[in-house]
């Protein structure tokens, strides 16, 4: 069932990418349609970010996994190397776990 | 650029794994699919016990941006094989070199093909480390994944026009997890598209103002 679900994105994905470069010639795509499909995408990833660090299941996370996201996002904010700001959410996670 | 695209597939290898997938599948998946975001939602959604259809549709909805990307892309794919393996490149930063750069065509074949060489074998790499840990959650990886894709989004969210329905999608996202199933709460976050035109008309109006 993931595999074919995976496969479903896969050959979706394609027949999206594939159908720009087919479709160049005939129309032209308004920049506010363009604009819209940028900005869905955000609010979806910015819902993961939200769901995935605050809940668990049905219910609310532990208080050391948000707090570890912060701490990455903080630093993220204020431009620090990507790597830096991972494993420093994953370290203050872990952290406050042993504690 | 393909380090940094080296380092989110390590965690994305790794997070798969963690979250029950086997180590293959964020490897297959990394080629065949070979765009990041839409998989880390995937990975999200299914490893959190949600349905394969909504991370599916959620994959594709984050993966649509891909048409218009491919109605900007200058005349770089070629003809015959070339353009149908030149079509699986298209990704982010291939479209932003191909559009920026002196020689569209060489910058988005050589970013495309370093991206499809980098992203599956960096996340073979982290579903093997992944592999070797007992307990994900004890190294904090659970927090790893969210700050992944937070650090990758911050960018667009510093212009307040995505900030604003993202924030607003989130709230309705977290409202929306005690009574729908995993993965539901992702798609529903979009219901903050359908008040996007009046927080434009505000800024606007401030900025007349």
């Amino acid at each position: 069932m993931i595999v074919a679900a995976m496969l479903t994105l896969a050959v979706g994905t394609y027949l999206i990418r594939l159908s720009g470069p087919l479709l160049r010639k005939r129309i032209t795509f308004p920049p506010t349609a363009e604009k819209l499909l940028d900005t869905s995408a955000v609010v979806l990833l910015t819902a993961l970010v939200a769901v995935t660090a605050l809940t668990e299941g049905s219910g609310p996370a532990d208080a050391a996994r948000p707090v570890g996201v912060l701490v990455g996002g903080v630093l993220a904010w204020r431009k620090a190397p990507f790597m830096a700001t991972v494993l420093a959410a994953a370290a203050t996670t872990a952290l406050l776990r042993l504690l | 650029m393909c380090l940094a695209v080296g380092v989110t597939s390590v965690s994305y290898g790794a997070i798969s794994v963690a979250s029950g997938l086997p180590f293959w599948f964020p490897v297959v998946m990394g080629t065949l699919v070979l765009a990041g975001s839409s998989e880390f939602l995937f990975v999200g959604i299914v490893g959190a016990g949600g349905s394969p259809i909504a991370a599916v549709l959620a994959g594709l909805l984050v993966n649509s941006r891909h048409l218009p990307y491919g109605l900007a892309l200058p005349d770089v794919l070629g003809s015959g094989w070339r353009r149908l393996l030149g079509v699986h490149l298209m990704n982010d930063e291939a479209v932003v070199f191909a559009l920026t750069r002196k020689d569209p065509a060489r910058s988005y074949w050589t970013c495309g093909i370093g991206v499809l060489l980098c992203w599956p074998l960096g996340a073979l790499l982290g579903a093997g480390l992944g592999s070797a840990v007992s307990d994900p959650n004890a190294l904090g990886l659970d927090a790893m994944f969210p700050a992944v894709i937070l650090a990758l989004i911050l960018p667009s969210l510093r212009d307040a026009r995505a900030r604003r329905p993202a924030l607003l999608g989130a709230v309705i996202a977290l409202v929306c997890v005690p009574v729908l199933p995993v993965g539901l709460p992702l798609l529903a976050s979009l219901a903050a598209l359908a008040v996007l035109p009046l927080f434009n008309r505000k800024v606007v109006e401030r900025g007349q103002a």
